[in-house]
Parts: C-alpha cells; sequence; structure tokens
C-alpha cells in the first residue's frame, strides 16, 4: 500500500529519479539508520522478547529463562475465564468500527456542506480527539454516576426513572456503554478521514449529475460513495487496530471488572501479566492478541479486494 | 448548491449543531464540575450548573496533588520525544522522497507495520526491555519509547511533503554552491513547514496523552506524567471530581487549542496520501 502510493503520486518525477538517483543501501544508512535503530530498539525487540517469553516459564521479575515450549499455550486454552472474553472481544470489535463507520459516513456529508458555524461544529469534533482518552473516560464516568451524574439528572426529571441506575456498576449495561465512549473517541478521526475523501473528490462530476437530473441521494449512492471506497477502508483498517487494542477506556471505567465481565482480550493479557503475574499465559494471550488483528486486517482487505493493487 | 432558507436547510443547520453539542458537552460538564464547592458535587439531587462558582478550584489543586511534577514530566517527556521524533525522521523522509535505494521498499513495509503494533499489544516486552536496560521509572525510556511509536506518521507525513516540493528548486541552490544538507535546510525545510508543525503538534500531542506505556513503567510518584497521575484522584468513596477536573482542563484546552491550528493538515498526514 505504502510504496505504490508514495511513488504513484508522482510519477514524472519518480522516472526521473529512476535514472540519476539509484543509489546503494549502504549510502543510504546515514539518513535511514537512525530511523531503522528507534524502530528496532522500540518496537522489534519487544515483539522477539513477547514471542520468546510466550514459550518460557518465567515470571515478571525473574530472569530465569527455561523453555517449555508451547505449555503457556496449552494453560490459556485451558483457562476457561478467556472464552467469554474472546466471544466480548469480538462484539467489541466489529459493533464499535460498524457504528463508527455507520455514524461517521452522514456526519462527514454533513459538515462537508456549507452553512453558517461549519467551522464550530468541526472544531467540536476536534475535543474527543484531542483530549487524553483516559480524561475523555473520566468525564464519561462522572456523567454516568449514579448519584451525582447528568445523565441519570436528567432522566429522572425527565421522569423516565425514577430510582437512580448504576449504568456502570451493572455488567449488562457497563459494556454497552464502553463501547459507547470508544465510538464517542473514534467518530472524530474517522469522519475527518472521510471528509477528506469527500473533499478530493472533483466538484465538476457532481456538476454534470445534478445538471443530468440526479437526485442528490443518487449523486451519493453512485458517484461519491464508490469514491469515497479508498477513505473507507483507510479509516476502518485504522478503527479495527485502534479498536482491537484499546485500553484505556475500559481500564479507566471499569477495570474489565467485576471479575473478567468487562474484559477484552487487551485488558485481560494486561491483568493476567500485572495484577495476577501469569507472564506465560499473558504473553502466549499477546502473540494470539497480534495474530487475531493480522487475520482481521487481512480478512477485511481481502474482502475490499484491495490486496491486489495496494500492498 | 441551492441558498435560502428551506425547511431541509434547517433541518441540515440544526441537526449539525446538534451533533456539535453532543461532541463538546462532556468537555462542558467537566468544565462546570471543576468550578463546583464539594458539597454541590456530592448533593442530592445534584445539579446541572455550578450554583457557586468556585474559581480557586483551580489555585488549591495545585497544593491538593503533586500536579506540577506531572505537567513537569508531561513537558519533558512530550517535548523531547518531538525533537527525536524531528531529528530522526527528517532525514529518514528525505532520502526516501529523493531516491531509490535497495530495500526502500522493504523500509517504507517496516515504517508502516509499526503502526500495526500498538504498545499496548506489546507491553509485556516493553517492560522488560526497559528493565533490561534498568530503565524503569526514567525519562529518558518514556521519550524514547514515545518517539518509537510516533516515528512512523512522522516519516509518512513529512515524505508527502517533501515528494511535493520540486527536486529543481534544490538543484538550482545546489548550483549555487549549497551542499545537499544545506540545500534541505535553507531551501527545502522552510518550504516544507506545515508538515513540520503538523508532525511536531501531533507527536506532542500523541506524547502528551500517552497512557499504557507510562502506567506501566512510570511507577514513582513524582514522575508520572498526567495522565498517569490524574487516575490517582480516582479513590473508591471520596474522589476529588472537582480536583480531577480542573487538572483535566489544564491539561486538555492546550492540546485541543493546537489540534484545531492544525486541522487542515492533519487527515492529509494521518492517511499518507492514500486517500487520494
Amino acid at each position: 500500500m505504502a510504496t505504490a502510493t508514495l511513488s504513484e503520486t508522482k510519477p514524472k518525477r519518480t522516472k526521473k529519479l529512476k535514472v540519476s538517483h539509484t543509489v546503494s543501501f549502504l549510502s543510504a544508512l546515514p539518513w535511514i539508520g537512525p530511523a531503522l535503530f528507534l524502530i528496532i530498539l522500540v518496537v522489534i525487540w519487544p515483539v522477539i522478547i513477547l514471542v520468546r517469553t510466550s514459550f518460557t516459564d518465567i515470571s515478571l521479575a525473574g530472569s530465569l529463562l527455561d523453555f517449555n515450549g508451547i505449555q503457556n499455550y496449552r494453560d490459556l486454552i485451558g483457562n476457561m475465564d478467556l472464552y467469554p472474553v474472546l466471544r466480548r472481544t469480538f462484539f467489541w470489535v466489529f459493533g464499535i468500527v460498524f457504528f463508527t463507520i455507520a455514524l461517521s459516513l452522514p456526519l462527514a456529508q454533513l459538515i462537508n456542506q456549507n452553512f453558517p458555524g461549519r467551522r464550530f461544529v468541526r472544531w467540536a469534533l476536534i475535543f474527543p480527539w484531542a483530549a487524553s482518552v483516559v480524561m475523555t473516560s473520566m468525564i464519561w464516568s462522572w456523567i454516568l454516576d449514579a448519584y451525582s451524574g447528568e445523565l441519570n439528572l436528567t432522566l429522572t426529571q425527565l421522569g423516565l426513572i425514577t430510582e437512580p441506575v448504576d449504568w456502570i456498576g451493572n455488567p449488562s449495561t457497563s459494556f454497552l456503554f464502553l463501547m459507547w465512549v470508544a465510538i464517542f473517541v473514534s467518530i472524530p478521526f474517522t469522519t475527518f478521514v472521510l471528509l477528506a475523501g469527500l473533499q478530493s473528490i472533483p466538484n465538476d462530476i457532481v456538476e454534470a449529475a445534478s445538471v443530468d437530473g440526479a437526485s442528490s441521494w443518487q449523486i451519493y449512492r453512485k458517484i461519491k460513495f464508490p469514491l469515497l471506497r479508498n477513505s473507507l477502508l483507510i479509516a476502518t483498517i485504522i478503527n479495527l487496530i485502534n479498536v482491537f487494542n484499546s485500553f484505556p477506556i475500559i481500564w479507566v471505567m471499569t477495570k474489565g471488572g467485576p471479575g473478567y465481565d468487562t474484559d477484552t482480550t487487551i485488558t485481560f493479557a494486561y491483568k493476567l501479566a500485572f495484577i495476577e503475574g501469569n507472564m506465560g499465559q499473558s504473553t502466549s494471550l499477546g502473540v494470539l492478541n497480534f495474530v487475531l488483528i493480522l487475520i482481521v486486517v487481512g480478512f477485511y482487505l481481502k474482502a475490499t479486494k484491495a490486496t491486489r493493487t495496494e500492498v | 448548491m441551492k441558498k435560502g432558507v428551506t425547511p431541509k436547510r434547517i433541518a441540515t443547520v440544526s441537526g449539525a449543531y446538534l451533533i456539535a453539542w453532543i461532541f463538546v458537552y462532556p468537555y462542558i460538564n467537566m468544565f462546570f464540575t471543576s468550578v463546583k464547592t464539594r458539597d454541590e458535587i456530592y448533593a442530592i439531587p445534584t445539579t446541572h450548573f455550578p450554583k457557586v462558582w468556585k474559581w480557586s478550584n483551580y489555585v488549591e489543586v495545585w497544593r491538593e496533588a503533586p500536579i506540577w511534577g506531572y505537567v513537569k514530566t508531561s513537558l519533558i517527556v512530550s517535548i523531547s520525544a518531538t525533537l527525536l521524533v524531528l531529528a530522526v525522521s527528517i532525514p529518514a523522509a528525505y532520502f526516501v522522497s529523493r531516491y531509490r535505494f535497495k530495500f526502500r521498499g522493504a523500509f517504507l513495509l517496516l515504517v508502516l507495520a509499526t503502526q500495526m503494533f500498538s504498545p499496548t499489544a506489546l507491553i509485556i516486552g516493553i517492560f522488560k526491555e526497559v528493565d533490561f536496560f534498568n530503565l524503569l521509572n526514567t525519562y529518558l525510556a518514556l521519550i524514547v519509547l514515545n518517539a518509537g511509536f510516533n516515528l512512523a506518521f512522522g516519516i509518512w507525513l513529512l515524505a508527502g511533503f517533501f515528494s511535493s516540493i520540486p527536486v529543481e528548486i534544490e538543484e538550482a541552490a545546489m548550483i549555487d554552491g549549497c551542499s545537499r544538507v544545506q540545500a534541505l535546510r535553507k531551501v527545502t525545510l522552510p518550504i516544507a513547514l506545515p508538515g513540520l508543525v503538523t508532525a511536531v503538534i501531533f507527536t506532542f500531542v500523541s506524547a502528551w496523552n500517552e497512557f499504557t506505556i507510562a502506567l506501566t513503567i512510570m511507577s514513582s510518584v513524582d514522575k508520572k506524567p498526567l495522565p498517569v497521575g490524574l487516575t490517582s484522584f480516582l479513590g473508591a468513596y471520596d474522589t476529588a471530581w472537582e480536583y480531577l477536573f480542573a487538572t483535566t482542563m489544564i491539561a486538555i484546552v492546550p492540546v485541543v487549542i493546537l489540534f484545531i491550528m492544525i486541522e487542515k493538515y492533519l487527515v492529509g498526514g494521518l492517511t499518507a496520501g492514500s486517500v487520494k
């Protein structure tokens, strides 16, 4: 995806550069070396430690490495707490990404129109994007608080509830509200990506269709939406990765509790390692997490048939 | 498009305002809570607006919690990580946009792949590595890690900007006697300024908001950055919500303003030209 794009944007110069500026890898090293070093140090090294630890018998503090094959993976599979967490992770990822995209599409269309105050509406959308997710989760915890929260206050005044409802304390509602907060923080980025896509659609195509008598829904359905395909693809992939790896919302609002009732595989892996000290199962779950995200993204790319041209 | 006031248009505009309200409302609620008195916060029934505006919360909070320590850590780490990202990504982005070389595609793919690895998924590996270097509870570890995970964005964004600057401008400078590095510094970088500003703000805000790594490797109280330090306000029974939200307001307002400043370039950078 990456290489193709960079060279495609400037086809003319690429051709010229190929002739006059092809250099050896060694002479590139002083320029790209520091970046390469940083990536290896910060990303590749932890990956190797994670994978190696998943095949050893070791505690978080312990330095003794004792190879024990796939025993950690067997323990993990035998851990009955894992399965509800896996099922919940599935709803978490697909529920949040689906609603984020479904809400962002009309929203991008809306803020692409001209109306007084449009700039302020766009600025409003930037708040949840720029603010720390930790802090956004805290304010939602407070709004949803049973006795002091705005939600119950408003619902009581409207006469919709008579007793305060503990939205976060009750596992049947808390997970839905966690998902809502995740959708809330995902929409701004997604909307802006789709907005950029809408803005790159040439105006004359839309005008031509309009002159030919197409309704605005037809224009959207037949012209704009197909042209949004790339933006939609990017937004969906980035959301899949972000939502799958999402940690602060659950950690701040419920810590995955009560028990494991609101955990996803990410918070479950964190708990296994840093609260229960079970490094073996935690690291094997970490590896499983990465395989899962690869499968999801790979499957999505295949489903949209983008693999052929873009990777 | 058609102008004039039609019912449809009124519905569209009010819909837009309503949505804007939904997205800003939690932060307005945060602000109101930050100026309430403790009694009013725990009053039943609670109130929509503060009855008494207790602005002094914003002064008291600095005494109530080690906020200055949190702010100091956040500033040191975010600024250093941003400088490190710039120092490393400018040469890399410049070179990949100007030259073809062996493994160029592999390098770019590696950069892109780092976006798939979130710090959260790798946290155990990160913890063990930092422990191995004996750097737990140090600014250095947090700086390097934040820089590493924001590098991909910096390289992609800047490479896009450099590619859009005609190579002839640099060649002209070099004919006039500039070296390659001088041409980059005196000609290309000033033209790419919007890209540099965007990379700086984005990296800064991202490091400013980072939570998981800091939560895991910074355990000493005086070295926690803001997002982690704030969680210590969350007590089981008597959370000091007014202080908590006074602090979050202090942390949020500057970064929202920074983000609004780069709104125009942000999306183009994040999607790295793939949208077009």
